[in-house]
């Protein structure tokens, strides 16, 4: 206990990194899925191919690799900036086909009734998109959100694999081999997950509520 | 699939047929052999774009096929500058993929493999039994039974794979326990994967009408005859597609071999591209061979789902992982 309590700052800062990381990751993810979603429902051709080739392609490579390939892969075609970023960028492409896919599921779940509706108004397709279906589509995606989050959230620890070590995961295995006492250690750590995850289930819970449409 | 070619054909067809558009457009001299393939690529795209838009009149068309060219235009330039930049750095000299066709190396990397295989293989033999363990003792009327596994799940579904990788590499060594890296892998993939199990076959029997149970009670089974005979084999074929979904992610996980250095598919290219200087191809090439086997895999549920005679609400809602 002694030594969670004296490197408090060590579990600080790793939860601090492995925060940063999941919040860019889920930002930039979530941006490049909607434009997906977007591709994928859209009138034109070629578009909408990319969007499912992408999704199924980016879906069903594992993380591991995906951040392998881009954290020693991209030096070699010459593209080299900050680890860190490398490794944002890897992630954020991955998790934004399963964004994409929820993105998607969101805009089936609007009765098609309002879209027929919105058109009936003399709504353009962008219009109908940005007005009628994505803040209906918003609030039964939060749940899959939700989870997403989560799994950003945990999988961010990957990242330490391919070398981002100042994170959770990464401090915590540091903290072990310098201490050598890995049931405080690595406890702290899934304490720390633990709680990560009861938060963003609890938040997304009271955002539901307040979101919530009474019909 | 099947509903969304015939949700999709009538888009074309029917625009030649209202007539104020026909008068302005001589649009039908190109449809006899695009719609084949048109409607094809666009019904395997994508399901329910139908219902978003009309059928364009002549200015959406002229807008889409606009949209059509730009985009085509845009993506072909990505490629070409991706191409540009592995070119100047000299990643497609073909020395460097050629390496790829090589008997050895073939078969190596084939090892690796069989290895990725049988990580997930055993795994799954022994997180599924454990799930559905799991799943009947959070189903459970004992609060002593259901509370732990309960604690159990919740706990697991919360902590990364990675972390608990760690500590067993890390920490197991200190209690004296010995476990091969194989085993290393194994455990930790086996323990986080045992509570989404049974989390998905919780989830099966939650969905299963109360009156099933109820019946089964009525014709006088008990408590495990009823969950042998009746909830479990509908609970099982309900929960088919989610599972699978969920081994093609087990396998994804056996790629932390790679952090283990077991030598699966991921770690075998690493040692590859370290030793021959062909870390981008020898990554590319072990990302396309999990991108064919998770779909092949995604493809056979789809198939499953179907033989099952399922998914009369949702067709093929979680056709990949």
């Amino acid at each position: 206990m002694g030594l969670i309590t004296s490197h408090l700052g060590v579990f600080g800062n790793g939860l601090l990194v492995s925060l940063e990381l999941s919040a860019s990751t889920f930002v930039l993810a979530g941006l490049l899925g909607l434009a997906l979603a977007c591709c994928r429902i859209s009138p034109v051709l070629p578009l909408r191919v990319f969007g499912w080739a992408y999704v199924a392609v980016l879906r069903s490579v594992p993380l591991l690799v995906l951040l392998t390939l881009f954290v020693f892969g991209l030096p070699e075609i010459g593209m080299v900036y900050s680890l860190f970023w490398t490794a944002v960028t890897a992630m954020s492409l991955y998790w934004a086909a399963f964004f994409c896919e929820a993105i998607r599921s969101g805009v089936r779940a609007v009765p098609a009734g309002q879209i027929e509706a919105g058109r009936a108004l003399g709504l353009s397709f962008g219009q109908v998109l940005r007005l009628i279906v994505l803040p209906q589509s918003f609030r039964s995606m939060i749940q899959p959100l939700a989870s997403l989050l989560i799994a950003v959230t945990l999988n961010s620890s990957l990242a330490s694999a391919v070398g981002v070590t100042q994170e959770l995961t990464g401090q915590t295995q540091l903290l072990d081999q310098q201490y050598a006492q890995p049931l405080t250690t690595f406890g702290a750590a899934a304490l720390c997950y633990i709680a990560l995850t009861l938060t963003i289930g609890r938040l997304a819970a009271l955002l539901e509520r307040k979101l919530v449409v009474l019909r | 699939m099947k509903p969304t070619v015939v949700a999709e054909q009538p888009v074309p067809e029917s625009s030649p047929g209202s007539s104020p558009e026909t008068l302005t457009e001589p649009a039908p001299k190109s449809t006899p052999v695009k719609p084949s393939w048109r409607v094809r690529l666009g019904a395997l795209a994508d399901a329910d774009g139908g219902s978003l838009f009309d059928p364009p009149g002549p200015r959406g068309r002229v807008r889409i096929a606009v949209a059509t060219a730009l985009s085509l235009v845009v993506l072909a330039a990505l490629i070409a500058l991706a191409l540009r930049q592995f070119a100047v750095n000299g990643q497609l000299d073909s020395a460097k993929w050629s390496l790829f066709t090589q008997q050895a190396v073939l078969r190596y990397l084939l090892t690796g493999l069989w290895a990725t295989a049988q990580v997930t293989l055993v795994s799954a033999a022994f997180a599924l039994p454990l799930g559905a363990l799991l799943a009947l003792g959070r189903l459970a009327r004992n609060p002593l039974v259901r509370w732990p596994a309960g604690l159990y799940v919740e706990t697991m579904r919360a902590v990364p794979l990675l972390l608990l990788i760690y500590a067993f590499l890390f920490g197991l060594p200190s209690t004296g326990i010995q476990l091969s890296l194989f085993w290393q892998l194994v455990w930790p993939i086996v323990i986080t994967n045992a509570a989404v199990f049974a989390e998905i076959f919780r989830a099966g029997v939650r969905a299963l009408p109360r009156g099933q149970t109820e019946a089964s009670y009525a014709l006088g089974l008990g408590y495990w005859q009823s969950m042998r005979l009746v909830v479990l084999p509908q609970a099982v074929r309900q929960t088919a597609p989610s599972l699978v979904s969920q081994l093609i992610r087990l396998l994804k996980d056996s790629t932390l071999g790679y952090v283990v250095s077991f030598l699966e598919l991921l770690n075998r290219a690493k040692v590859l591209g370290e030793y021959n200087h062909t870390i981008v191809q020898g990554y590319l090439v072990v990302a396309l061979v999990y991108v064919l086997l998770n779909n092949a895999l995604a493809l056979a549920a789809g198939q499953l789902e179907r033989r099952l005679g399922r998914s009369p609400r949702r067709p093929a809602a979680g056709a990949a992982a």
